[in-house]
């Protein structure tokens, strides 16, 4: 059922990659195929929500591809809720990186949105994928068409960044590989399945190896500490690059791997007899709380976004390992939260850089009141990531510290309530010198183009629609919440 | 009776004698004598599997006379798989080299073809061959053409690489000889089948494992892996550039064929050729890291390709010693992954060569603007060598995984999971330098014809199809080729 649609949401983006390249020339010709070829992705997307939504998600038939092992897309709520939010972003980012590289003089237009466009069409793909062999496809080839972008400018800390992101990418998909024998050699043929499909297959220390092999392999995409140590050096890639690794797909694929890994492998259930569950929560507690104390230390603007996304993300993999369904549906939830507040943020540290050439936090003194909408944008997604109620992030740290209260670890509510007053601590002086600061004395109004302040503005509108209407549009509340209920109950 | 196996080998034997008198009158001639010997070999491979598949193994016994008195050759679903891999690759490579004009004019491109066909007849002898003795005598064949291809190489060094080749591969050959006279002493036959039925009850000597191990450790050391690797990277940056895709893809794999034919095919696992086959996985661990390790710091494009060989034939070490189903379908899938993509790679280092006039890494630099389609299949075959899904390295990864988890083998598991990286450390370091370098200044440029790029192109897009496809084709060939090689065990 549904099979045509699901092959379509993964070879939309395939076919917007090939037609950026053939229409390189054509002015605006590449941003305007993408922005074309997310619509009618997303337009897909949601008309697979109402089957999902009442539990017959569509399917594709089984592809066998390896003994024991078949390609197979099927359309599960978590599914869904990253491939909604993926396909969503892409839209804006394409809008973005239009404006973004036009300002900045890049003229390889149909190269940046072919690797894009591949880089979307994998992060569908392992959205949808339904059992951890087309996962694996998938998240291997999100590796490769991720490389070219992070090395597109060539600059020398481009270059280098690309090494240390391939050592690190490809290490962490040689033990996603192992991991995924190794599960298919328990069980054979096995897909994910809510409640997970593990249990009882091996001795407690053999699948307490298999789980740790596995969170090696999504911690490094994650950005878990000690793995993270790519991520920041990403930021030598152009913005909307870092737009893609941090809110649209990249590692949001290994959070949403996590997600799996709890909830559809190993299950909520022997996740916590194993008590693996307690051990990654508590490294989900560290990284949240050392990357927020880096990012107070950063002073260049990208790199403390970078690391207040290392801890943002371990919010997605502690409610993994909480395992109880408010935590795991947070922590789905937060796919989408994260994902329009860190990309807005992303935007504007984009335009700043792009029309003002301010890169430092030192810099951003009075330049409120000269690009009062990116600033604006960026005040409410700062305020939204540090948890004020009203916006998307509050959702989730409610739902996650009821959540921690439920599986009975109620110490890591002040895990969270350490990480909100360090968020504020790093976000807020930005806000209040860019508005309130001395100097910056030029009081002009000089926003850049539309393309550069448009697309913040409108994801930080949706941060705060989802917000405030978390079922508005898309239902992606009630996709985390499905998924999460499918989880603990076991229910298909 | 069936003529099949003895005229696959006769063909490029008989063939071989023309193209110097041809050469004479037109090189263009001898050159298409050439490809029609082996287009005919090819044909008569693939009749032969096709036999083979439909009824079983093809014996034709030499004047007949038979065995274990006479000389028999055999084909088995195996042999003949290979043979069709091996006549192919030689046609391929044919056609690449189709247009490449040796400057040394017509008696050396006609002695060339003649040793072409010579090595490619002692290659199938070598699979088509029924008893040990004559596995020798077209092992010879085979290596004693490939010292003269190497030593007709371009550069300056080609004859000092060839005779290196030369004294080493002599010694392997000599180990084999060796060894076979202690199974010969033993057991009073050099049939196969004979030797196979003879096998339990000289199984417990010592002399039989000495002699084994001797045989295999010449094998080992023609295929070659670490330690005997000495010859080999000399050898593959000295030849001439427009054959290394049959020599370093083709070769290695029918060596590989022998070794695990003497082992498992003729002797069965049984005691001591069970403690030998035991003893291949630390040389083929050695091999993996060494290889690999080696591969990442040499300037010379060639001698990286010759370096990623060890490491990657070390891995049909790792999968030979584990035994069991999975293992060894993971190994013969290897063995026919790593045979098109390490000749799609030699091809298209084979035209940075033929364009620059040498093959340093920097000559790479800037490949993706200036020679995209080269660009294109170096990476591609580069990419699927690393083993990303789903191209055609993956699944033999994915097998043999699979069987390291069965023999509950943990350092074969981790060293095939570290062997992706390490190639993807050193793909990676090229492809760096072809996409993100500015191009040199360019010494000449000859950009490169339909003959040399359609046969790469083809084996780039294999490199990605045959993943795809890899369950048809493990069911059609390399599922019977195990059977036929293991005797069904495992």
């Amino acid at each position: 059922m549904g099979e045509g649609r699901l092959f379509a949401v993964v070879l939309a983006p395939l076919a917007a990659a090939a037609l950026s390249l053939l229409l390189r020339r054509v002015p605006l010709g590449p941003p305007a195929v993408s922005v074309l070829a997310a619509a009618i992705q997303f337009s897909i997307l949601l008309s697979l929500l109402p089957g999902t939504l009442s539990g017959l998600p569509a399917e594709t038939a089984a592809l066998p591809l390896a003994a024991g092992a078949s390609l197979r897309l099927r359309a599960d709520a978590l599914g869904l809720l990253f491939a909604l939010v993926s396909s969503g972003l892409w839209a804006v980012t394409a809008v973005y990186a239009a404006g973004y590289l036009g300002a900045t003089g890049e003229k390889r237009l149909g190269a940046f949105y072919a690797y894009l466009g591949v880089c979307l069409s994998a992060a569908a793909g392992i959205a949808l994928s339904a059992g951890p062999l087309s996962f694996l496809v998938f998240y291997e080839i999100l590796t490769l068409a991720t490389y070219p972008l992070v090395v597109f400018t060539g600059k020398p800390a481009a270059v280098a960044a690309g090494r240390k992101y391939l050592v690190y990418a490809l290490g962490a998909g040689q033990l996603l590989l192992v991991a995924t024998v190794w599960a298919l050699w328990l069980a054979p043929g096995a897909e994910f399945t809510p409640g997970g499909f593990l249990a009882g297959r091996a001795s407690p220390a053999a699948l307490s190896a298999l789980f740790f092999l596995f969170a090696a392999a999504f911690a490094v995409k994650a950005a878990v500490m000690p793995l993270h140590g790519w991520l920041p050096s990403a930021m030598a890639a152009p913005v909307p690059v870092s737009a893609l690794l941090h809110a649209v797909a990249v590692v949001k694929a290994g959070a949403f791997g996590f997600l799996r890994l709890t909830g559809f492998v190993f299950g909520p259930a022997l996740t916590g007899e194993l008590g693996a569950g307690r051990v990654l929560a508590w490294a989900a507690a560290a990284t949240i709380v050392i990357a927020s104390l880096r990012a107070l230390g950063e002073t260049n603007l990208k790199r403390r976004l970078a690391y207040s996304t290392i801890g943002q993300l371990s919010y997605i993999v502690l409610g993994a390992a909480l395992g109880s369904t408010a935590a795991f549906a947070a922590a789905a939830f937060h796919i989408a939260a994260h994902g329009l507040m860190k990309i807005t943020l992303f935007f504007c540290a984009g335009g700043l850089y792009a029309h003002a050439h301010v890169e430092d936090v030192s810099e951003m003194n009075g330049i409120g009141r000269r690009m009062p909408l990116t600033m604006g944008a960026f005040a409410l997604a700062a305020l939204g990531l540090a948890g004020m109620p009203a916006l998307a992030g509050f959702l989730v740290k409610w739902n996650l510290g009821w959540g921690a209260a439920d599986a009975g670890r109620p110490l890591f509510i002040a895990v969270l309530i350490v990480s909100a007053v360090l968020n504020f601590a790093y976000f807020f002086p930005i806000v209040h010198s860019a508005f309130f600061g001395k100097g910056g004395g030029n009081l002009r109004l000089e926003e850049p183009s539309a393309a550069l302040w448009g697309p913040p503005v409108l994801t930080a509108l949706g941060a705060l629609a989802v917000g405030l209407f978390p079922d508005a549009g898309a239902s992606l509340y009630r996709l985390a919440w499905a998924a999460a209920r499918a989880c603990a109950g076991g229910a298909p | 009776m069936n003529a099949l196996p003895v005229l696959i080998v006769a063909t490029p034997l008989a063939a071989a004698l023309v193209p110097p008198l041809l050469a004479l009158a037109s090189v263009r001639a001898a050159k298409a004598w050439s490809l029609a010997a082996q287009a005919l070999c090819l044909a008569l491979s693939i009749a032969a599997l096709r036999a083979v598949l439909a009824g079983g193994p093809l014996r034709h016994a030499l004047g007949g006379w038979p065995a274990p008195w006479g000389i028999e050759c055999v084909l088995d679903a195996f042999s003949a798989a290979l043979a069709v891999l091996v006549a192919g690759l030689a046609v391929l490579t044919t056609v690449y080299a189709w247009d490449w004009e040796d400057r040394r004019g017509p008696v050396r491109e006609g002695a060339f073809q003649s040793l072409f066909l010579l090595l490619l007849a002692g290659l199938l002898g070598m699979l088509a061959a029924g008893d040990l003795f004559n596995l020798y005598v077209f092992l010879e064949i085979a290596s004693l053409s490939s010292y003269a291809l190497v030593a007709a190489g371009p550069g300056r060094e080609a004859p000092l690489a060839a005779f290196r080749y030369l004294i080493l591969g002599g010694a392997g050959a000599t180990f084999w000889v060796l060894g076979l006279g202690y199974l010969y002493a033993l057991t009073g036959t050099l049939n196969m089948a004979d030797l196979s039925s003879r096998w339990p009850a000289i199984s417990a000597s010592p002399a039989a494992a000495a002699g084994l191990g001797l045989m295999v450790a010449g094998l080992a050391l023609k295929m070659p892996v670490f330690p005997l690797h000495g010859w080999q990277p000399g050898a593959y940056a000295a030849s001439p550039p427009q054959l290394m895709p049959f020599i370093a893809s083709a070769g290695s794999k029918v060596m590989a064929y022998a070794i695990f034919r003497l082992l498992a095919g003729t002797l069965g696992s049984e005691g001591q050729a069970g403690r030998v086959l035991e003893a291949l996985a630390p040389v083929g661990l050695l091999s993996v890291a060494a290889g690999s390790m080696l591969a990442l710091t040499q300037t010379d494009v060639r001698r990286m390709l010759a370096y990623s060989s060890v490491a990657q034939l070390g891995l049909l070490f790792v999968g030979f010693s584990l035994g069991g189903r999975w293992a060894v379908i993971g190994v013969f899938w290897h063995m026919l992954a790593h045979a098109v993509l390490k000749s799609c790679l030699f091809m298209a280092a084979g035209s940075v060569a033929r364009r620059r006039g040498s093959c340093e890494i920097d000559d790479f630099a800037g490949l993706g603007r200036t020679a995209p389609l080269t660009a294109f299949c170096f990476a591609s075959a580069g990419l699927a060598l690393i083993g990303l899904p789903p191209a055609a390295g993956f699944f033999g990864k994915w097998y043999l995984l699979r069987g390291a988890l069965d023999a509950g083998a943990w350092v074969s598991l981790s060293v095939v999971a570290a062997s992706g990286l390490m190639t993807a450390l050193y793909v990676f370091r090229l492809l760096e330098r072809m996409y993100l370098a500015p191009p040199p200044e360019s010494k000449r440029v000859e950009p490169m014809g339909p003959w040399g790029a359609a046969p790469m192109l083809a084996l780039a897009v294999a490199a990605i199809l045959l993943g795809v496809f890899n369950q048809p084709l493990i069911a059609a060939f390399i599922e019977p080729a195990r059977l036929a090689a293991t005797g069904g065990r495992g």
